[in-house]
């Protein structure tokens, strides 16, 4: 029997070393490709100072990265740890991009950062910039691998059960490989972390500009970062809405939870800007509507209608029930394998057994579930609304920010204004906001796609390990305390490196 | 598909072994030398000194042990699936030695404070010591068995303790890996540091290739009379569904040996990991680092590929329900994920090996103590 109670807490743990994990890779992915666009001009142009401004940065860079790769080996294990039934059931497919990962791009990125520090007075200065932009490509392939595995989960192509092994199985690496869905979240992703770096550089030396310290580092910092940074937050907000049209494809549940749309309007779908969703009315107060466009976001056109929660919910009852029938032939087969019609009732069905696995709470045998059960697990479907309402928004309020920050910044480089002081207060207490927006996107799409881990296929509940509950609660525990020790110790090694500042430009 | 599944079932089987031997030869001197640290080293200097010898390239070392998890998932989903959730504890007490190193590493130097830096010091002797002794037990439990069976849904359900898998056997397999990674680590630090350092860890290095030696002798008396071995008693199609339930298993004392009288020439295997680390513990007294270092490097692939060999077919074998076992013929993945994932390990691997090797070829020489005596955090 599952305990649920192991089964809120491995969630809880999950969510917490996940978002953790992620204070740290964007600001990897963004601050790599940073140090090899300023070792690039110090190569090309041969002036010390854009190799000061490499390793300066490269410090904070490397105290970053320590904690991004510990906090990363923390995600692989997990999944087999607190996810055992998880591992077993989608391990065919799941495992294969991951275990890429490792081969393609780990490799790559920590073989190199070690050579980006010990190797500056050992590697010509063509070879060290190699090695920096090398370990820019392993980070950007990580990121790569690491979201075909998170696109799968969200849209499971190229795969189907295995009756004899009770299991998920790989039928196409192509699908897994091209997942619209994998694709369009990469690119959102990395464009994120490139714009974390881009604020991160413009902070701090925002912060020395209002300080007047290493003046002649910090103004060449910013002109890198507002025109990097602009290009990233532009891309970011575009290929953001390419991920929300492509989520429309399978988590229909999902868009309709993100716009608190209970029922389905007639196309074109507006858009709301502003509402107080209300669960138990299952209705939207005080909206704040945008004729048209949800319709053109969603389904990129201006005839087809985007579904609302109450008819999803609806659909849901008829698959579950159809799941049922998936459910009974697979009984059937496991006790004779070469029953003809238990096989072609479960081949008619099999698209929808995930469903009836939604009811395994309320009935453990599945196949006596009642109406009330049904009607419960479908109820299921529906993510935390209010939550997912307003994730979205500040992410995307904060994407539109952006742009505006980094167009400012740019002007003002350009017309060598970036000493006007509350442009620098301002871009210094922006310093937070990219984290922000970045775990409140990686909310919207994980919380977001409850009840299921695996899109359809696995009810999150399903896949938790058979460990004890006192276990789970001890690492709890321990990552809370252990973290937290380490997030203080990160942050205060970080003011301590900005406050000392660069080294002064040195020979060689 | 161009190779059968019960080829391609034997070359993952031989994969992995090849990636932990991977990880135990390459990390497995860096695990060692963080070990010894605070034995080896005496002052600040010395200390950064044996850090610095492994600085630039442990991180790409360590990709080998995240590989293998990988490689676990993506080609043996059950096994993964039953030893990380299984050995719970175990796993979290790894992970959270693993996390100190990195940051143990680069956080270190960057405050000049004597307690915050000998606290860090003994942080990384433990991020080298604990993973080598549960590594260790955690063969040690393999070798016997660890109770676990399976619902109709193929749920798994883990029936032991965390202070079960401390028996006496596994700690004893524990002290195999701690003594055989000293001696990795010794070997390492004779051969990339000079003075006092070198030559306390010449002294170590040769003391623990004995030790070592003695141990895995020890074991393998242990494994022949002592502990029981599994076998597979009935008929198995290699070819079969990945279903761990459909097989028929016995116990014997003994069986892991069986295998070196069918194949003779197999018990090369165990000869290295006697062999290489008295060889390694030789070499190194007579100054001939680099030789020893490689001898010591031999010993643990005879040592780790001795275990697998020794199980083969079996991967985890179950205590309390034996059938349940997973062996390389019923726990793998499907046909069509060994063989994508086995064309992308002959494209790939090949290109890791060559820029690690290089990568170590950049940082070659002896980190020298009047190097770093004045030298700065290069992090």
């Amino acid at each position: 029997m599952i305990d649920p109670g192991v089964v809120e807490l491995s969630r809880l743990q999950f969510a917490l070393t996940a978002l953790y994990h992620f204070l740290f890779v964007p600001l990897t992915l963004g601050l790599s490709l940073l140090l090899a666009v300023m070792e690039s001009v110090y190569v090309m142009t041969g002036r010390k100072i854009w190799k000061a401004m490499t390793r300066f940065w490269g410090t904070l860079f490397g105290i970053n990265f320590a904690m991004g790769v510990a906090t990363g080996i923390t995600m692989e294990f997990q999944f087999g740890t607190n996810w055992a039934y998880y591992s077993h059931y989608v391990g065919d497919i799941f495992g294969a991009p991951l275990a890429i990962e490792g081969l393609m791009a780990f490799f790559l990125e920590a073989t190199f950062v070690g050579l980006f520090f010990f190797g500056w007075d050992r590697l010509s200065k063509p070879a060290h910039l190699l090695v920096t932009w090398l370990t820019g490509l392993g980070a950007n392939l990580s990121a790569l691998w690491i979201l075909v595995a998170n696109g799968w989960m969200q849209n499971p192509v190229g795969a189907r059960f295995n009756v004899e092994t009770m299991r998920m199985e790989l039928t196409s690496f192509e699908a897994l490989l091209f997942n619209p869905v994998a694709q369009a979240k990469f690119v959102h992703t990395v464009s994120a972390g490139y714009v974390t770096g881009a604020v991160f550089v413009l902070a701090v030396s925002a912060f020395y500009l209002l300080r007047g310290w290493h003046v002649q580092m910090a103004r060449r910092s910013m002109t890198v970062a507002a025109s990097f940074g602009l290009a990233s937050a532009l891309s970011v907000v575009v290929l953001g809405d390419e991920s929300g049209y492509t989520a429309t494809l399978d988590q229909k549940m999902k868009i309709a939870a993100i716009e608190a749309m209970w029922d389905t309007q007639t196309p074109p779908a507006s858009f709301t800007v502003f509402g107080l969703p209300d669960t138990a009315e299952r209705a939207t107060h005080y909206k704040i509507e945008v004729p048209w466009l949800l319709g053109l976001i969603a389904t990129r056109s201006l005839d087809r209608p985007v579904e609302g929660i109450d008819d999803l919910v609806r659909h849901g009852i008829a698959r579950i029930e159809s799941g049922i029938l998936a459910y009974r032939a697979l009984e059937t087969l496991r006790r004779a394998p070469n029953d003809a019609a238990a096989r072609s009732a479960f081949e008619a069905h099999a698209a929808d057994l995930g469903y009836a696995l939604l009811l395994k709470r309320y009935a453990p045998r599945v196949v006596d579930a009642d109406e009330a059960a049904i009607r419960r697990a479908a109820n299921d479907l529906i993510p935390d609304v209010p939550v997912l309402f307003w994730s979205f928004r500040f992410m995307a309020g904060l994407g539109f920010y952006f742009i505006a920050l980094f167009a400012l910044a740019f002007y003002l480089a350009s017309a060598r204004r970036l000493d006007t002081r509350w442009f620098l207060r301002v871009a210094f207490l922006s310093l937070p906001l990219p984290w922000i927006a970045a775990e409140l996107g990686w909310i919207v799409a994980e919380y977001g796609r409850q009840p299921w881990v695996v899109e359809g296929v696995l009810p999150t509940y399903l896949g938790v390990s058979s460990v004890s509950k006192a276990a789970v609660i001890g690492s709890l525990l321990g990552f809370v305390l252990f973290y937290s020790t380490l997030a203080i110790i990160d942050v205060m090694l970080m003011i301590r490196v900005i406050r000392r500042g660069p080294a002064p430009a040195r020979d060689g | 598909m161009p190779l059968d599944y019960d080829v391609l079932r034997f070359l993952w089987w031989a994969l992995l072994g090849i990636l932990l031997i991977g990880f135990a030869v390459l990390d497995g001197y860096d695990l060692g030398t963080a070990m010894l640290l605070p034995f080896v080293g005496e002052t600040d200097a010395e200390r950064r000194q044996i850090r610095e010898t492994i600085e630039p390239n442990w991180e790409g070392h360590q990709v080998w042990l995240i590989l293998g998890g990988g490689a676990a998932f993506a080609a043996w989903p059950p096994l993964y699936a039953a030893s990380f959730s299984g050995f719970y504890i175990a796993m979290l007490l790894v992970l959270v030695t693993l996390i100190l190193r990195p940051v143990g590493l680069n956080f270190r130097d960057k405050i000049a404070e004597p307690q915050w830096r000998l606290a860090w010091d003994w942080a990384l002797a433990i991020s080298g010591f604990v993973p080598a002794l549960v590594f260790g037990v955690a063969f040690g439990n393999l070798l016997q068995g660890v109770p676990f069976g399976f619902d109709a849904d193929l749920r798994l359900d883990y029936t032991g303790t965390f202070f079960e898998l401390l028996n006496p056997f596994a700690l004893f397999a524990g002290l195999v890996s701690v003594a055989m990674l000293a001696t990795h680590g010794g070997t390492w630090l004779a051969l990339k540091t000079d003075g006092e350092v070198a030559e306390r860890a010449t002294r170590i290095a040769s003391l623990a290739g004995l030790i070592a030696a003695g141990l895995f002798v020890l074991g393998g008396i242990w494994v022949a009379f002592g502990i029981e071995g599994y076998a597979i008693s009935g008929p198995i199609s290699h070819s079969g569904p990945s279903n761990p339930l459909a097989k028929t298993v016995v116990r014997a004392e003994g069986a892991w040996l069986d295998v070196y009288t069918i194949h003779r020439p197999l018990v090369l295997a165990p000869l290295l990991g006697f062999a290489m680390p008295l060889a390694a513990s030789l070499l190194v007294a007579r100054r001939a680092q680099l030789a020893a270092f490689l001898a010591s490097g031999l010993g643990i692939a005879g040592i780790i590929a001795t275990a697998g060999i020794s199980m083969f077919p079996f991967l985890l074998p179950s205590s309390t329900h034996p059938q349940a076992s997973l062996t390389v013929w019923d726990a793998s993945s499907s046909a069509l994920t060994l063989f994508i994932m086995l064309i992308v390990v002959v494209l790939l691997l090949p290109i890791v090996l060559f820029y690690t090797g290089w990568a170590l070829r950049v940082m070659r020489g002896r980190v020298r103590l009047e190097d770093v005596e004045h030298g700065e955090d290069r992090y």
